[in-house]
């Protein structure tokens, strides 16, 4: 009797592809690639016992109301949400200038006032112009003062503060233009919608 | 003299080297993805914004999701508020943000942030509700999640 013929004895690989493409596949559909992002904003902490009203000067203040319908009184008369991004830069850079704007940017304040039924959304966008206001105005300033052209975008990867060149910039544009926003207490109970 | 003729090329291309190439696409995207630790059990659309910043490493945010239950047959309509995997009501939110930062190392506790994650139909009633709360406690930063887009 002859010797019996050996076989093949190497692995068939040639499925090992669909497997891996499989799980390839798998992966593929649930992945959701980490880019969450944010409108950011620090509160004011809740001030204990009873404060008495800050007397402000009231052209220090930019105010913005918005009702229940969505719509916008700016400093008293109706306005739209794209002025809003124009104004902030003009009153936060007035210096004294215009007698009706900020004396400085250190003093100006930005109001928002909401009512309960306003919609989120409108919250957000103005505070995403106000924000824009700033931005520009602070990136404006590190490009003058840093003799390098910083946009709106490389001031936001700056604002991370993330390393220590980027804390000392944010710092230097947060002294010149310090954020003043304020979320002044809500009117209204929602209204009827 | 008769021509030799040349050997013909096989014309096959090589896939033994598919797998491996498969295996390193599966490496990069197993290595990259997050699964999503919680289910969600309100409906969140995020509203889009401008002026957006990359949010800090997943273990520095706590998530507070506000928007319409997805089973509004047993949860009803009104929007509610979730955390990890459970709804709370508004006087429980202090509790979880003080919890919440206690989880973070001490190093990075001045990084740590609220996510408000609201859907795009809230009206501001509850965000307001919500806020008002954190301002009570030491979690003084947050972020509203938006995704990057033009505002309208």
């Amino acid at each position: 009797m002859g010797k019996k013929k050996r076989d093949d004895v190497g692995v068939n690989a040639s499925s090992m592809a669909d497997i891996a493409f499989l799980l390839l596949i798998f992966f593929l559909v649930t992945t959701r690639i980490a880019s969450e992002k944010g409108v950011y904003r620090d509160l004011a902490p809740k001030p204990e016992g009873e404060v008495p009203p800050v007397e402000l000067n009231k052209r220090n203040v930019y105010k913005v109301i918005i009702n229940s319908s969505n719509e916008l009184l700016i400093e008293g008369d109706e306005g739209k949400i794209s002025q809003i991004k124009k104004d902030v830069k003009a009153h936060v850079n007035n210096y004294g200038v215009d007698p009706e704007l900020s004396v400085s940017p250190k003093d100006a304040i930005i109001s928002i006032k909401t009512d309960r039924g306003t919609d989120y959304t409108t919250y957000l966008t103005v505070l995403d112009e106000i924000l824009q206001g700033y931005n520009e105005l602070r990136a404006e300033y590190l490009t003058k003062e840093l003799g390098e052209k910083i946009t709106v975008e490389d001031f936001l990867e700056i604002s991370r503060q993330d390393t220590q060149v980027n804390k000392d910039r944010y710092k230097l544009a947060k002294d010149k233009y310090p954020l003043n926003v304020s979320d002044a207490e809500p009117t209204g109970s929602g209204g009827a919608k | 003299m008769p021509f030799k003729k040349k050997p013909k090329p096989n014309p096959e291309i090589p896939t033994s080297a598919l797998p491996d190439i498969i295996f390193m696409l599966l490496f990069f995207f197993m290595v990259s993805t997050v699964m999503r630790e919680n289910t969600l059990k309100v409906n969140v659309l995020l509203p889009q914004a401008n002026q957006v910043q990359k949010m800090e490493k997943a273990n520095l945010v706590a998530n507070i999701y506000i928007g319409k239950p997805k089973e509004p047959d047993q949860f009803g309509t009104a929007p509610r508020i979730q955390v990890n995997d459970v709804f709370i009501t508004l006087d429980q939110i202090q509790q979880f943000a003080v919890e919440s930062m206690a989880n973070v190392p001490e190093v990075d506790k001045n990084r740590f942030r609220v996510a408000i994650k609201g859907d795009v139909g809230l009206d501001m009633g509850i965000v307001i509700d919500v806020r008002e709360e954190l301002r009570e406690t030491e979690a003084l930063k947050i972020y509203y999640a938006a995704s990057k887009g033009e505002a309208e």
